[in-house]
């Protein structure tokens, strides 16, 4: 079990994580889901000893992280954000180092890896830094897994990479988790938060829910419509200075619409953009996703 | 022990897979050595002198014959009187005007000695003293042939000291290279661990700092050390710059140098914040100081005092003395004990400090 208790941590001005209290259970998937700048990697950092909290207390499977950092590090497998490998080096050449590093050899643990290095393997000889956005993540990954982690702690592992190598890196956590490993990961993508057994929603350093995906989506209340309009800076004008306006925002290429009220329905809303002149496809109540729950999150304490 | 190898090795393939990193820890060392060598000796080819014979015996007419014929002068006129000297160096082509004295061959198998002078244009005093030191030479070897009796043998040494600029500058340049390799390359290889986010990696791995700050210098003081070797065999077998005192002693103290300068590398990285930012800050905070303040181009002795003060706390100024004294003059430890015990203190000083900035965390 990982436990955080009113986490601080600033950077001279800035507040990069204020008062996170949350709990992972052991074997979960978890997900941190947060733009840039949510303080998502400095959340990563103090559970894995690099930085230390300004307050609060983090219980990793009973270590503490600021005084039992070796214990701690030795349990972590830590991919950072950036891609942390060695350019210059072949595939082969990292995963032996890493294995070396952490006291480790490739063959002890090669069970746990093979899934994930076999795609790679035909390439071993080639140095990383000439390998795709995908192969790169999956050599990361065997990195990261080489020592036997009990807790793979992946901060935004698919930036940057391209739709089919995410979706594969995401089945790949769901083997790994079968494996009974913990894993910890933050992304960026809310289509990702799906694929996660529960999500922290964070923004500006808060943790906003704690749930399961399904459950976040189904605590949201409110009537969504999508709007699709010709012109949708002046839809969105029009729009937010509706009075009844709860939220509005671009969704793609659509808006998506809140109203105050709660038993609205399409053609009042048609009414009123056709009373202010302006040209629409289609007004339709849909089921919000996970991105609408963040935004309806934030938009409520922002 | 076997991570510490295994992190080595990675750095040993850092920097052989590293072509501009191979550039700069062979390629540039030598063509440096070789630049200033030559730089010095190219400068007096063909240098355009004049004279005024006013014995014009056999001896002074080949003595000039041995002038023209070394290669490093030309003729350019003959003069007549004294008087003509100075529109020769006016004109911009004369560099040096040699004048026997009347009388000169005479005087030579007579007493033995004869007098020559050396008239020189100043205004470049590096290139003058040079010619004069050539012609010097020249005078001295003819002298030692055994054509005539009664020369000091010590003359000869005029001829090996017209070479000082190589002399000087082999010290100089060793500074300036284990500077190079060990400060420069070392920042830049741990900042560029942090640039690309493996730093946070090896930080969490069970590498302790100290073996993360080792492996990263291991290689880098063969380097240094393979270099002050090959700077001191192309010294000795191009330039014919002997090292008179005890080899191992020079080594020693190079390695002590390459220590200091590895220190003040970490230190830097501790600072630095990516690649760039560590280069430019060993380019100028380590690289100028060693250039111009270190005696390496100017001597210490024509600074202005501030700056001559600020000298002393310049490491590689109190390496250049310690190698010149080796080196060309042949002293021992008791030589240069003291500047050897500065060494240490900086080298103290650094590791304590960078050892204490390169922290277990990120912050
Ligand atoms: N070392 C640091 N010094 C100063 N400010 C920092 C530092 N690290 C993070 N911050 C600031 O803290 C806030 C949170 O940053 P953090 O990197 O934790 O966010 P993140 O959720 O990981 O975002 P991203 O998606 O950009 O990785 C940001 O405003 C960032 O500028
Ligand atoms: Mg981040």
């Amino acid at each position: 079990m990982i436990e955080f208790k009113n986490i601080h941590k600033s950077f001279e001005d800035v507040h990069a994580v204020d008062d996170v209290s949350l709990r992972i259970e052991e074997g979960e998937l978890f997900g941190f889901i947060g733009p840039d700048g949510a303080g998502k990697t400095t959340l990563f950092r103090m559970l894995n000893s690099l930085l230390i909290p300004d307050e609060g207390q983090i219980n990793l499977f009973g270590l503490d992280p600021v005084k039992e950092y070796k214990k701690v590090r030795q349990i972590i497998g830590y991919m950072p954000g950036k891609f942390s490998l060695y350019y210059d080096l072949s595939i082969e050449e990292n995963l032996q180092f890493f294995a070396t590093v952490f006291g480790t050899t490739i063959e002890e643990n090669y069970h746990l890896i093979e899934d994930i290095y076999k795609q790679i393997e035909p390439f071993k000889k080639r140095p990383a830094g000439k390998l795709s956005g995908g192969m790169k993540q999956k050599l990361a990954l065997s990195c990261a897994l080489i020592h036997k982690p009990r807790l793979l702690l992946l901060d935004e592992p698919t930036t940057g990479v391209d739709a089919v190598s995410r979706r594969e890196f995401w089945e790949m956590l769901q083997k790994l988790k079968e494996k009974g490993i913990t894993i910890v990961v933050s992304t960026p993508y809310m289509d990702e938060a799906g694929l996660c057994d529960r999500v922290a929603l964070m923004q500006n350093g808060k943790i906003h829910a704690v749930a399961p995906p399904s459950e976040i989506v189904s605590q949201f209340s409110d009537p969504l419509y999508t709007i699709k309009v010709k012109n949708n800076y002046k839809s969105l004008q029009a729009l937010r200075q509706w009075e009844f306006c709860e939220n509005v925002y671009p969704f793609g290429e659509t808006l998506h619409y809140l109203d105050k009220r709660n038993n609205v329905s399409a053609d009042v809303i048609e009414a009123y953009l056709s009373s202010q002149q302006l040209t629409f496809d289609k007004v339709e109540m849909i089921q919000p996703d996970i991105e609408d729950c963040f935004i309806a999150l934030t938009h409520n304490v922002g | 022990m076997n991570r510490f190898i295994a992190f080595v090795k990675k750095e040993f393939l850092h920097i052989f897979r590293d072509y501009r990193t191979m550039l700069i820890l062979f390629i540039m060392p030598i063509a440096q050595i070789l630049i200033f060598g030559f730089a010095i000796t190219t400068e007096i080819k063909d240098a355009s002198i004049a004279i005024l014979d006013k014995s014009k015996d056999e001896v002074t007419r080949e003595l000039t014959q041995k002038l023209l014929s070394s290669g490093y002068f030309n003729n350019d006129a003959y003069l007549t009187s004294e008087s003509q000297i100075e529109p020769a160096f006016n004109d911009q082509r004369v560099k040096m005007v040699v004048v026997f004295e009347p009388e000169f061959g005479r005087n030579l198998q007579k007493e033995g000695t004869a007098n020559v002078q050396l008239v020189c244009d100043a205004s470049d005093p590096n290139q003058a003293r040079m010619l004069s030191q050539f012609a010097e030479g020249i005078f001295a070897s003819y002298a030692s042939q055994g054509v005539v009796k009664g020369i000091q043998p010590e003359v000869r040494m005029f001829y090996n000291e017209s070479l000082e600029g190589v002399y000087m500058s082999i010290p100089g340049i060793m500074a300036m290279i284990l500077m190079l390799v060990s400060a420069m390359m070392t920042s830049i290889s741990i900042t560029r661990e942090k640039e690309y986010g493996s730093m946070e990696v090896l930080l969490i791995s069970p590498l302790k700092p100290l073996q993360i700050i080792m492996g990263k210098v291991t290689p880098y003081v063969m380097m240094a050390l393979i270099n002050a070797v090959s700077i001191l065999a192309l010294g000795y077998f191009v330039f014919g710059v002997p090292v008179k005192g005890s080899i191992i002693l020079l080594l020693m103290e190079c390695l002590l140098f390459t220590i200091l300068a590895l220190s003040l590398g970490i230190l830097i990285s501790t600072v630095a914040k990516n690649q760039m930012v560590a280069m430019f800050m060993s380019m100028f905070a380590l690289m100028l100081p060693v250039i111009l303040l270190s005696g390496f181009i100017f001597p210490v002795e024509n600074m202005p005092l501030p700056l001559r003060i600020i000298s002393n706390i310049i490491p590689p100024k109190w390496f250049i003395i310690i190698v010149k004294t080796i080196m060309l003059k042949g002293g021992g430890l008791l030589y240069v004990w003291k500047e050897t015990l500065i060494l240490i203190g900086f080298v103290v000083l650094f590791v304590t400090l960078s050892v204490k900035k390169f922290k277990i965390r990120l912050q």
